[in-house]
């Protein structure tokens, strides 16, 4: 699925708009904060939802090759995290919704 | 010191010919890693998988090089007083040792186990510190090799095959 049809359900906020998300392909997400648990476990082509926004999150995405963040109940990450995400071609994402409610619309968005 | 050896199946071989191997990496890098700053711990891993993708490693085992070595790069800075990690590569295998100033692993075994953690507050905040490290590090490596003892500096080593 795209990931702008994703972006549309959420009311999600691009913080990396220089990055296209209907050029960005999502397979599913895996939802966790510990960052470890997302390198073990997610896998690439997911997107990653999570209430953490520090610099971190960026390389651990990054090594893990998850293409796309999902910031949750309207967390804004700050300018060195968006540049940093631009510069690692990771697209970052907030929404005001909870990581319940993200996982939820994309499972129905997936499987209907 | 304490030794623990991890060798995936098929690898006893390789690791034994790699150990008596004289020719030179194709390429070094070395990295500092400074104690608590989890800023520049990721430098060194990010670095190595920029120079590997330009070398056109396929991204499955890409992804396992830089997982492993994150891991211990953050290993390095959140337990460690500060390392350096040294990457070779080979054309036929990545081998990376991280080496640190103390002050040790007590016991390695118990390390090895999945959540089992001695991480501080400040290490945990970020996310870290779920024991899961060395687990994925052994999860994403072809062998890993740990050479510790409490009060001594640590040896961390991977080998991962490219080819």
């Amino acid at each position: 699925m795209k990931l702008s049809q994703y972006l549309a359900a959420i009311d999600g906020k691009n913080h990396t708009p220089a990055l296209d998300p209907e050029s960005i392909e999502i397979s599913g997400a895996y939802v966790s904060d510990m960052l470890s648990d997302v390198m073990g476990s997610a896998k690439p082509n997911q997107a990653w939802i999570t209430i953490m926004k520090h610099l971190n999150v960026i390389a651990v995405a990054s090594m893990t090759g998850v293409p796309a963040i999902i910031l949750a109940k309207g967390n804004q990450p700050d300018s060195a995290v968006c540049d940093k995400a631009l510069e690692e071609g990771i697209c970052l994402i907030s929404s005001p919704y909870d990581t319940f409610t993200l996982a939820g619309i994309l499972y129905k968005m997936l499987n209907s | 010191m304490a030794e623990y050896w991890y060798i995936a199946e098929g690898f006893e071989e390789r690791i034994k010919d790699f150990q008596s191997r004289k020719t030179e990496a194709e390429v070094n890098l070395d990295f500092e890693i400074p104690e608590k700053d989890f800023n520049a711990a990721g430098k060194g891993s990010s670095e190595l998988k920029d120079l590997l993708k330009r070398l056109g490693v396929n991204s499955e085992i890409l992804r396992r090089i830089a997982v492993a070595s994150y891991e211990a790069e953050i290993n390095v800075a959140a337990h460690s007083k500060g390392g350096v990690m040294y990457s070779a590569v080979y054309d036929d295998l990545i081998h990376i040792r991280f080496q640190d100033d103390g002050p040790g692993i007590e016991d390695i075994d118990q390390a090895m186990v999945p959540g089992f953690s001695t991480a501080d507050d400040l290490v945990r905040e970020l996310g870290f510190g779920a024991g899961l490290g060395l687990p994925n590090i052994k999860k994403n490596s072809d062998a890993m090799h740990i050479v510790s003892a409490k009060g001594s500096p640590t040896l961390l080593e991977l080998f991962i095959y490219i080819s």
